[in-house]
């Protein structure tokens, strides 16, 4: 499920304060979708590598995390190329590789990695919960946190009972293959979960109800803003701007 | 048991309540039931003999098809009544995963002292203080989920009391815990200086925290000799 395996931590991007970071995040991860030079490109993949590095995240793991996006992207080098119109790079036989698709291909590998580790720096780096109160605080509409939290308090109950009801079909030797017993019993698996969950989401609004709540949720942590927030921002906007200063003079000479 | 004049009303009383479920189900026959301030009682009963549905006509969670209800001396009639009744009521869930629902120990334990209206910084001295009581020092900032079930229905209790309630409703509060859990709440609940009525199906439980008995058998509630 939910690891939370980059959430602790000691490094620049562990200390500083949430909200910098959600914000920081979502107008780099912007100014990249939105580039199409590929020196911008290139030198926001690097920022990318070095945050990942100054988080003092696990290679490894970062690795792993951005294999299923890089699956997406090489499915993309295997269609786009090769489906695209325009100027031809080479030919063989009925297929043609065309320019234009060969370079949208690469920004769009520039792009997602820029993006995806730079989220795995910034965002991966707080804990959900951390992240759920830093958008409250950045006022994102309550309900939208308020279904961030509660999907992540509750997916590992609903789990939980996903794995009983697997577990109490397994021990009556229940086998998946490819028929109807299969699917139905997978159909009634799933009914019954969100039977559950129903049942659950009542008892928890009843418990809610019990201790008073009338609709709205109050906070109870005060986030604080330190010095070295000050100058990781300072560091954030001077990046940003480079990037965009890059994209626009790219644009300028082309 | 007559009131004198000018003794404090009973904070808990049922008079001749009656639960059916939509498909005509009787669960409730006829229930009376009193609860003085400061009493301890415990309800003896089997699954499916309406105690959870007694438990949650008496917080106002479940409207009974008649019978009169009255916390603290007032007759609950609109669910403003209740939302009022309430904030002096605790309620221990059956599960406690379903009282639990802020990802840390510190933000559940203090949901119900916010809603009261303390200031955040109030709430956060109240909580800490109850979680100290309990023996939880140091859970502020665990995550609930990740809590073991004896830690969960402690942390739970803690959710309830920071509301500072003059009356509690504990809806099996020992099911599924170790022993030592359970010897750790009975001594909670016997340094309390509050009304309570604890629903169980294990009578030695009982015994140890409560002082007045009643079974419920099919939706009549009877006086148990102790």
């Amino acid at each position: 499920m939910i690891r939370e395996a980059f959430a602790v931590g000691d490094s620049v991007f562990h200390d500083a304060d949430p909200r910098l970071k959600v914000l920081f995040a979502a107008l780099y991860s912007m100014v990249v979708a939105l580039s199409r030079e590929f020196l911008p490109l290139a030198a926001a993949l690097a920022c990318s590598v070095l945050m990942v590095f100054l988080a003092r995240l696990d290679g490894g793991e970062v690795f792993r995390r951005s294999l299923p996006v890089n699956g997406f992207v090489a499915l993309l080098w295997l269609v786009v190329p090769l489906t695209f119109q325009g100027e031809v790079l080479a030919r063989w036989g009925p297929l043609e590789l065309s320019r234009a698709g060969v370079v949208l291909s690469a920004q769009i590998t520039l792009k997602a990695n820029g993006i995806l580790l730079a989220l795995a720096a910034l965002a991966s780096t707080s804990s959900v919960a951390s992240l759920g109160h830093a958008l409250d605080r950045l006022r994102v509409p309550p309900k939208i946190v308020h279904l961030l939290l509660l999907t992540y308090r509750y997916v590992f109950v609903m789990e939980q009972e996903y794995l009983r009801l697997a577990t109490a079909m397994k021990v009556r030797c229940f086998r998946p293959s490819t028929n109807r017993h299969t699917y139905r019993s997978y159909a009634y698996l799933v009914g019954m979960l969100f039977v559950r969950a129903a049942a659950r989401g009542d008892r928890v609004h009843q418990a809610m109800v019990c201790r008073g709540f009338d609709g709205k949720f109050h906070s109870l942590r005060d986030l604080a803003f330190s010095r070295r927030d000050r100058w990781t921002a300072v560091a954030m906007v001077a990046l940003l701007a480079v990037l965009a200063g890059l994209e626009w003079h790219g644009r300028m000479a082309g | 048991m007559e009131r004198q004049k000018g003794e404090a009303p009973p904070v808990l009383e049922l008079e001749a309540l009656c639960f059916a479920y939509p498909d005509g189900r009787k669960v409730l026959a006829k229930v009376d039931f009193r609860l003085d301030a400061g009493e301890k009682a415990g309800l003896m009963g089997y699954n499916g003999s309406g105690k959870t549905t007694f438990l949650r006509c008496v917080m106002g969670l479940l409207k009974p098809a008649s019978g009169v209800v009255r916390v603290f001396g007032r007759r609950m009639e609109t669910a403003e009544d209740w939302r009022d009744a309430r904030r002096r009521m605790g309620f221990l869930f059956q599960d406690s995963d379903d009282q639990l629902f802020s990802p840390t120990v510190l933000e559940d334990v203090a949901f119900g002292p916010l809603n009261l209206g303390q200031s955040p910084a109030q709430a956060r001295a109240v909580s800490l203080r109850v979680l100290k009581e309990l023996g939880l020092e140091g859970y502020e900032d665990r995550i609930t989920y990740k809590l073991s079930g004896g830690e969960k229905r402690l942390v739970a209790l803690a959710t309830i009391l920071a509301m500072e309630p003059r009356v509690l409703l504990l809806d099996e509060p020992t099911n599924g815990l170790h022993p030592s859990v359970t010897d750790h709440l009975v001594s909670i609940l016997n340094g309390l200086d509050v009304a309570f009525l604890a629903v169980s199906h294990h009578m030695e439980f009982l015994r140890r925290v409560a002082c007045r008995f009643y079974e419920m058998k099919d939706g009549r509630l009877a006086v148990l000799n102790s």
